[in-house]
């Protein structure tokens, strides 16, 4: 055989190849339409009729949405919501970037240090909300103890409606600071190092150095991290749900805590659905906003 | 001559000399600042870990006084052993090895396959079905897929909360794999196919192989989420089918465990999923150090 296949037959050869590779990802593809993409369509087809588990369903077109416009309780929640997320993407973003510039450095037990500092955002969600509740309880926790060493009077953490969102945000902290840190340290790896020698011989001092090298290059990688948080932190779930079930009251009550209650208090699927739908828009309108932010920074 | 009482030159203090030593007291400070912000930083990750772990060792009276006690003492593992007898831990415990391990074989069998045909077909953009399946809360999977046990009659079985945890499982191993595989020279394939290999041939004799290191991380990266995983068991998990994270959090609403018990649950729910992460500690670190920009 000669070596120079003619081109038609070497496009059929690389054409059988393709469909070949397609073949591997099919049944992966399958699987993915089946738990993600269905129950996707499902949600959306659901959220335009009116129906309770255990009764029938009818169709109520935009019905489910009017209701959810006017209601105050679900205002309430995206409030919660978004002071939540809010809180909960910015400290974690400053102390993972400080975070990130300490273990940059070199210094010794430094794998080791940071093996500790990762356990706590892979450790299950709900084993850690447990003995946060036990640290916060006013009286024999020992977050107040600790206060009570420093002079500081007790606090009701969790119990108060006011400061229940704070405590939150506190064991979310504690949980993903070190997913930014780890991210902006990739951010921080790949600097150059000519930036910096140049500048330390102009005589910036290291705040200098910090605010008009580092930080614009490791932007980039600080939104890539508020995207990820911002996402997560919209979504949380197990910690809320049982640290405080959404309460007191309904203090603590985000959208997702208020979908669990629709869906599988309730029972009412279609009202659920809904919520999902509008809970979905918001998430893609912030990790839109946030990606916009991201392209901005890019050649900073 | 004594060496002590050598004659020396006479030591001058110049100005010099005083921004030396300024410099060098400088240089001390920011060391001892250094290392105090570091343990600032990561005390608070072990201590939380630390308190679980001498909530559950201590004894009910220890548990309950006030100033807490921090050292147990005597330590005790009855706390360990009440869990295990009265509230059936180990039962659970099954539950979750059964429901994250079969989870994850499923989507190491479809998987990798998956990753090595995105890898090699170049179609990365189907990760942004990923970055979307990431977007929507886990409850909305489960409205649907709750509609659809019911009405198949597989409400409360573990089969259920496996096929339910593929949605955790499988985006987790594709992802990975695919840009494992990405990674992997093609040359060595191409010299197969050229020989009239098939590609599946290449795939199980020269990429799989090859692929070990990102097959591990993988495994073990999405047998720690499912393992993490509440929602799911939460909610579609009967009271024999109940997976570790659900079962620790009906203990602590309906069963009013003491903090012993409960700071116990707590560490067997957990320990698991501590132990694996130190154990692949740095390719977590290396996945999102460099994934993070490329993947989103």
């Amino acid at each position: 055989m000669p070596a120079l296949a003619p081109p038609p037959r070497r496009t059929q050869f690389l054409a059988r190849r393709r469909r070949n590779y397609y073949l591997f990802i099919a049944p992966a593809l399958i699987v993915v339409g089946a738990v993600i993409i269905f129950p996707w369509l499902f949600t959306l087809w659901m959220s335009v009729f009116d129906w309770k588990i255990g009764s029938s369903a009818h169709f109520v077109g935009v019905g489910n949405y009017q209701t959810l416009a006017t209601n105050q309780r679900f205002a309430e929640a995206i409030l919660h919501t978004f002071y939540f997320t809010a809180l909960a993407v910015i400290l974690p973003l400053v102390l993972g970037t400080a975070a990130a510039m300490i273990f940059h450095r070199e210094f010794p037990l430094r794998g080791v240090l940071r093996g500790v500092f990762i356990m706590p955002m892979m450790a299950t969600p709900v084993a850690v909300a447990l003995v946060w509740t036990m640290m916060f309880h006013p009286q024999q926790g020992v977050l107040n103890y600790l206060l009570s060493l420093v002079g500081l009077p007790p606090s009701l953490w969790v119990y108060s409606p006011t400061l229940v969102i704070p405590s939150l945000v506190l064991v979310e902290i504690w949980h993903w600071t070190p997913l930014v840190m780890l991210i902006v340290l990739g951010g921080l790896a790949a600097l150059p190092t000519e930036p910096y020698e140049s500048a330390r011989l102009d005589g910036a001092t290291e705040w200098q150095l910090f605010r008009h090298i580092t930080l614009p290059l490791v932007a980039p990688f600080i939104v890539v991290a508020a995207v990820i948080r911002t996402i997560d932190a919209l979504k949380t779930f197990d910690t809320i749900y049982v640290i405080t079930g959404g309460g007191p009251g309904t203090a603590s009550e985000t959208i997702n805590l208020y979908l669990y209650l629709q869906a599988f208090a309730f029972y009412n699927i279609g009202t659920a659905s809904a919520v999902v739908v509008v809970f979905f828009v918001i998430v893609l309108a912030l990790a839109l906003l946030l990606l916009h932010v991201r392209e901005k920074t890019k050649w900073a | 001559m004594d060496i002590r009482n050598r004659p020396r030159a006479p030591v001058v203090i110049t100005v010099d000399t005083r921004h030396k030593v300024r410099a060098h007291r400088k240089r001390w400070l920011r060391r001892i600042g250094f290392w105090l912000s570091v343990i600032v930083i990561v005390s608070p990750a072990i201590l939380v870990f630390l308190w679980m772990l001498s909530l559950s060792l201590k004894t009910e009276i220890d548990n309950i006084t006030y100033p807490p006690v921090f050292i147990p003492n005597p330590p005790t593992f009855a706390n360990f052993l009440q869990v295990f007898s009265e509230n059936s831990i180990g039962r659970y415990l099954w539950n979750s090895i059964v429901v994250s391990g079969g989870a994850t074989l499923v989507a190491l069998a479809i998987g990798i396959p998956a990753g090595f045909g995105i890898a090699r077909v170049g179609a990365r953009r189907l990760t942004v079905l990923i970055l979307l399946a990431r977007m929507t809360p886990a409850l909305s999977y489960l409205i649907p897929l709750f509609a659809v046990f019911q009405f198949l009659r597989l409400n409360n079985t573990l089969t259920a909360l496996v096929i339910t945890h593929l949605v955790i499982t499988v985006p987790i191993v594709v992802y990975i794999m695919a840009g494992y595989f990405e990674t992997l020279p093609k040359e060595l394939e191409e010299a197969v196919l050229i020989d009239g290999g098939s590609v599946w041939s290449t795939f199980r004799y020269v990429a799989l192989p090859l692929a070990r290191p990102g097959i591990i991380v993988g495994t073990i990266l999405s047998f720690i989420f499912s393992w993490n995983n509440f929602v799911f068991g939460a909610v579609l998990a009967g009271r024999e089918t109940r997976t570790l994270p659900v079962a620790v959090y009906n203990v602590l609403t309906f069963e009013q465990l003491a903090w012993g018990p409960l700071a116990a649950a707590a560490i067997v729910v957990t320990l698991p999923v501590l132990l694996l992460t130190i154990f692949i500690q740095k390719e977590i670190v290396a996945g999102l150090t460099h994934g993070g920009v490329k993947g989103s």
